[in-house]
């Protein structure tokens, strides 16, 4: 049998109760609408938050003081009570490149929560004190200005580096704010450059943030006593030689904490790390929610195999016609299985289109809501979707079909 | 060759009704010519519907052979019987049984979408509705035509594949004397012109008495048989 006769005899019956399809065919609709949108959600934070990670800088490694358990609030046995800060004698020793030839650079970080005022505004927001070398290795450029030099921070220097997004928040504006003046705790600092916007945001590196020289934030902003810092920043050579960094950093760290391995009171986790464990959970994420939306998807097949059998009990005497004319089993099997494919295609196509819409509201809403929320529909799921709504309408189409196919012609032409 | 279309041996039909076995036909041989135009009359439940379902390839037999057109039926799968019923067999019901939706040109196709022949489908469906003198309804739908020509309809249906034989199943049933009438006339005529091998199943002796002869059937079986 001819495949156009076959698609002209689909859309005529199809289209013979447009109500009844149309119904059907949202159904599917919905269901592969729901999915596409899903999975594109989960597509779009896993980018943003990939992004906002990368956004940190390139192969770097984070120290901080406490143990990885107590870091994230186990506590377990092997929990050290007796924890050194950091200092800069640590810094000192891991710029040694004997001792550790993967490492790059260093920078020591002091980093805090405090209010920021300027112009009459006043608004609170992370104050990082850091030395220069810390620009370079978080890849963060001044959009004008400049940023602070190793002198700046020796002489304790009151100057401020501030983030776009701050300085929109303080004086309205992005530009044309060098000399200026604001208050970080309550201290005046002379604003000597205006960071470039990143976009997005970042894991602890905002755009609403201000620097300051390492030296100025100890005494004068964060109140840290001693030479401690908080975190120390460490940029490994290359991509490659990040866990050798890592295995360089913990020796050196053991060494002058004097502790044993399993024991050590300081924790080093690398960009590479967090990148992981936030795609494990934003795959778990999109797993899960297009979970959800394939149940929908499947609900949808259960309605095209309702309809289908509804228009198989409707048609038995046509089916029996068909059969006396000389229609074999399995034409009248490939003439429902392509109807109800037919429904479940076009409701993936539709689908498909509606779940773009979806996800660019979303990411309309998103934006206007200041989230960084970027739903990105890929082909892989587009691909997923018109071969599962396909899949849905063959499997749910099979029964019905076979059910039609198997008629016998006498007792279908005497179906009253 | 063989001048008979049809060739039924001792043709038994049983059906199970649950628990009880009902014997529809009780070994029912005949013999029709090629060309030949007969009538199968009896009183409902003899059994008659029964013999045309088993002569038309509708429904096997459970017993006993039968030969069509010189072709052995009794065996074959439903597959292969479809064929037969497609290349050899034009049926005709009481209630027209045509498609609604679609054209009178369509349901006249509706044959050729399921043979293997060339592509000349719309040509063949023209002239067959010619032949029963539609050629100026083809387009319309079903529901635009009149009973009788709704039945012309479903003979051009029957005709287009040119069956060896042409199976009318009380084709006046569900039309007025006078459509009726007309319909013989046409199923008589294409006999007489094509030699196409006519079978009516009738219970009306006015419509029996035009064919050329008559088998009357009785509790499923053959009471007189004037060859």
């Amino acid at each position: 049998m001819k495949i156009r006769r076959l698609l002209i005899q689909t859309f005529a019956s199809l289209g013979s109760n447009k109500l009844r399809t149309g119904l059907t065919v949202l159904g599917i609709v919905i269901g592969v609408a729901a999915v596409i949108a899903m999975l594109s959600i989960g597509q779009g934070a896993q980018n943003s938050i990939t992004s906002s990670i990368n956004s940190i800088g390139s192969n770097i490694l984070f120290v901080s003081a406490g143990s990885g358990a107590r870091f994230f609030g186990g506590g377990g046995a092997n929990a050290n009570r007796n924890i050194k800060s950091l200092t800069m004698s640590d810094v000192q020793a891991l710029m040694n490149s004997f001792q550790a030839p993967a490492i790059q650079s260093v920078a020591p970080v002091l980093q805090g929560n405090t209010s920021v005022s300027a112009n009459g505004q006043k608004t609170n927001t992370t104050v990082f004190g850091v030395t220069p070398i810390y620009a370079s290795m978080r890849n963060e450029q001044v959009a004008e200005g400049s940023f602070f030099n190793d002198q700046q921070v020796n002489i304790h220097a009151r100057v401020a580096v501030v983030g776009p997004d701050l300085a929109t928040t303080l004086f309205g504006r992005t530009t044309n704010l060098t000399g200026q003046t604001i208050r970080i705790n309550g201290q005046s600092f002379t604003i000597i450059g205006v960071l470039q916007s990143k976009g997005g945001t970042s894991i602890g590196s905002s755009d609403n943030q201000v620097i300051i020289p390492l030296t100025t934030a100890r005494d004068r902003v964060l109140r840290r006593t001693g030479n401690t810092v908080d975190t120390i920043y460490v940029q490994a050579v290359n991509a490659q030689s990040v866990s050798e960094a890592s295995a360089q950093i913990s020796d050196i760290m053991r060494l002058r904490h004097k502790v044993q391995v399993g024991q050590e009171d300081f924790t080093v986790f690398s960009q590479q790390d967090i990148l992981q464990t936030a795609t494990n959970i934003t795959g778990i994420l999109t797993i899960f929610l297009g979970g959800i939306a394939a149940i929908s998807l499947l609900v949808g097949g259960i309605g095209i195999m309702n309809i289908m059998l509804v228009s198989v009990a409707e048609r038995t005497r046509e089916i029996g016609l068909r059969k006396a004319v000389g229609a074999r089993n399995r034409d009248i099997l490939l003439q429902f299985l392509i109807e109800s494919s037919f429904l479940s295609l076009m409701g993936g196509l539709i689908g498909i289109l509606l779940g773009w819409l979806i996800s660019l509201i979303i990411k309309s809403i998103a934006s206007a809501s200041g989230t960084a929320l970027n739903p990105a529909v890929s082909w892989n799921a587009v691909l997923l979707a018109t071969l599962f709504s396909a899949a849905v309408g063959l499997f749910f189409g099979i029964y019905p079909a076979r059910r039609a196919a198997r008629l016998e012609p006498v007792e279908a032409l005497r179906y009253e | 060759m063989n001048d008979m279309v049809i060739e039924a041996e001792n043709l038994t039909k049983v059906y199970r009704m649950g628990e009880v076995d009902v014997q529809a036909l009780c070994g029912v041989s005949m013999q029709v010519k090629r060309g030949e135009a007969i009538a199968i009359m009896g009183p409902s439940g003899s059994g008659k519907s029964t013999l045309m379902n088993i002569l038309g390839c509708l429904d096997r037999p459970t017993g006993g052979s039968y030969m069509l057109d010189g072709e052995k039926v009794s065996g074959l799968n439903d597959d292969q019987l479809a064929s037969i019923r497609n290349r050899k067999i034009g049926f005709v019901f009481q209630s027209f049984n045509l498609l609604q939706r679609t054209s009178a040109l369509a349901n006249v196709e509706l044959p050729l979408s399921y043979s293997s022949q060339g592509n000349d489908g719309y040509k063949r469906a023209e002239e067959a509705l010619k032949a029963v003198g539609l050629e100026k309804r083809m387009k319309h739908r079903p529901a635009e035509l009149s009973g009788g020509e709704q039945q012309r309809v479903a003979i051009a249906r029957a005709l287009v594949n040119d069956p060896a034989i042409l199976m009318a199943d009380e084709p006046t049933g569900n039309l007025d004397s006078k459509a009726g009438q007309e319909i013989m006339n046409i199923l008589l005529s294409l006999n007489r012109e094509r030699n196409t091998t006519l079978i009516i199943i009738t219970h009306d002796p006015k419509i029996g008495e035009q064919t050329q002869r008559i088998i009357h059937i009785q509790d499923g079986s053959i009471e007189a048989n004037p060859l």
